[in-house]
């Protein structure tokens, strides 16, 4: 494993990371014009942590999402997932990773429209090879663990917007994964709704440890965080800590911006 | 394996999983999947007219002119091209407005793969479907036709054994069409990018 020459060995021993960021740029070509939605973003990700990127509109979230979910590749600088440097990986394990490793849950929830509600469960669990009657039976469970017990069999669009995000939250979890991706999973729900599922979000993290960052500019979600990177114009602001004993991630950030 | 010697576990999409998605998925689009339709069902309709109004002119006794048969045939086959076009057309709307879905299919471990076969169940689906419909109305509006030309003596003229066999060509070339017309979309469709899951606007 190509470790990079830069890091602290004592961290990284220290402390697992799960996923690493380092020097992370990401342009995009518009016309003729470069726009560089990322301009070197350095980021260690604890395990199971609760990890929030605060920031407004515009200043590179989405990108940061697309670049540690395997979603798109940075213009330079590398990310890693468990030590994996995933410009290493190739268009199968990177749909591996995706379907394995990675939850992911989006601003407009994404479930299949001609699926229903446990349909939409069951599918990275059919990918990943699962019979269909596992994959039923975990993906009821799962429905009922996100309170949705009693809608199995309905279509998205008979659904709610909260409703529709707490089935996008059981499909991320689906496979086990050791990360939970999400991208202003509260953008477009009300003020209630979002706090119902960011408790739940809160909840999966503490009794599943499942690692989840998530990519917001809802303050709601700074009481939950156990750390919250402010990022702007594509790099790093400051990263704050919950004034918490979170002693685990004490030194990791160093030089932030 | 890789050459690394890393063992990477192969995702799947059952063909029954697959069947079934694309079934819901031409019954819950239903407008969209009737102007996909629409092609096929036309070019089918009037190949089978074709062929059913020249049984009708061969058992009814009148003689064939060999350069008519050539010139229809040259006609079925260019309609079948123009329609080949339209339902080429029709599949790239569908792909471009479920931009989102395969993205996020994509997220969930879906390969290329799934995605094109995806596309070919439905427009085999579509094209199955479409090819029974269009062989109907072939038959029926050229013997509708002929039925108030020539009056009830059509009837003697048309072999149900016929009739049937085109209905056979139709279901093959109606449905080899509709896969055919789909092979650029369903490529379209596996190039959208995972990211394509997060986009807002098309
Ligand atoms: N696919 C793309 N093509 C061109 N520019 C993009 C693309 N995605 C994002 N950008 C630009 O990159 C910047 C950061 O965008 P984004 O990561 O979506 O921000 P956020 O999620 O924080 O609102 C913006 O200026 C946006 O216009
Ligand atoms: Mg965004």
């Amino acid at each position: 494993m190509a470790v990079q020459p830069q890091t602290n060995q004592a961290v990284t021993t220290g402390t697992e990371y799960i996923v690493r960021c380092k020097d992370v740029v990401k342009e995009y070509m518009m016309g003729t014009q470069v726009v560089r939605a990322l301009n070197g973003v350095t980021l260690d990700i604890v395990r199971g942590e609760y990890l929030s990127i605060m920031g407004p509109s515009g200043s590179g979230k989405s990108t940061l999402f697309n670049m540690i979910g395997g979603l798109d590749k940075p213009t330079s600088g590398s990310v890693f997932i468990n030590d994996v440097d995933m410009a290493q990986l190739d268009a199968q394990e990177l749909a591996f990773l995706r379907c394995r490793t990675i939850g992911y849950i989006f601003q407009t929830f994404n479930l299949i429209p001609v699926m229903t509600a446990l349909e939409n469960v069951m599918l990275p669990m059919i990918f990943g090879g699962l019979s269909t009657d596992e994959a039923i039976d975990r993906g009821i469970e799962l429905l009922k663990l996100v309170g949705l017990g009693e809608r199995l069999h309905h279509k998205p669009s008979e659904l709610s917007g909260g409703q529709q995000q707490r089935v996008a939250i059981a499909r991320a979890l689906a496979n086990n994964p050791q990360i939970i991706l999400a991208d202003e999973p509260t953008g477009n729900l009300d003020l209630r709704t979002g706090k119902e599922i960011i408790e739940l979000l809160r909840q999966l993290n503490k009794e599943q440890g499942v690692t989840i960052i998530s990519a917001t500019h809802d303050l709601k979600m700074v009481d939950v965080s156990d750390r919250i990177v402010w990022i702007r114009d594509g790099r790093i602001d400051r990263v704050e800590e919950r004034a918490a004993v979170e002693v685990r991630v004490g030194d990791v950030e160093g030089t932030p911006g | 394996m890789r050459k690394d010697g890393r063992q990477v576990e192969r995702l799947q999409l059952p063909f029954r999983v697959a069947f079934h998605i694309s079934m819901q998925s031409v019954r819950i689009r239903f407008w969209r999947s009737v102007i996909t339709a629409a092609g096929t069902v036309l070019g089918i309709a009037f190949l089978v007219s074709v062929l059913t109004a020249m049984m009708i002119q061969r058992n009814s006794g009148a003689v064939t002119d060999p350069s008519e048969r050539y010139r229809m045939t040259w006609l079925v086959i260019m309609s079948l091209l123009v329609c080949l076009v339209g339902i080429t057309n029709a599949m790239l709307m569908s792909v471009t407005e479920r931009y989102k879905e395969i993205g996020t299919m994509k997220c969930l471990g879906a390969y290329d793969i799934f995605i094109v076969e995806l596309f070919f169940i439905e427009s085999a689906l579509v094209g199955f479907i479409a090819s029974v419909i269009g062989w109907f109305l072939g038959v029926f509006a050229v013997v509708l036709i002929k039925l108030f030309s020539e009056g009830f003596k059509v009837f003697g003229w048309i072999s149900p054994g016929e009739v049937l066999l085109y209905l056979i060509y139709s279901i093959v070339i109606g449905t080899l069409l509709s896969v055919i017309a789909t092979i650029i979309p369903a490529q379209v469709a596996a190039r959208m990018p995972a990211a394509a899951a997060l986009r807002v606007e098309v």
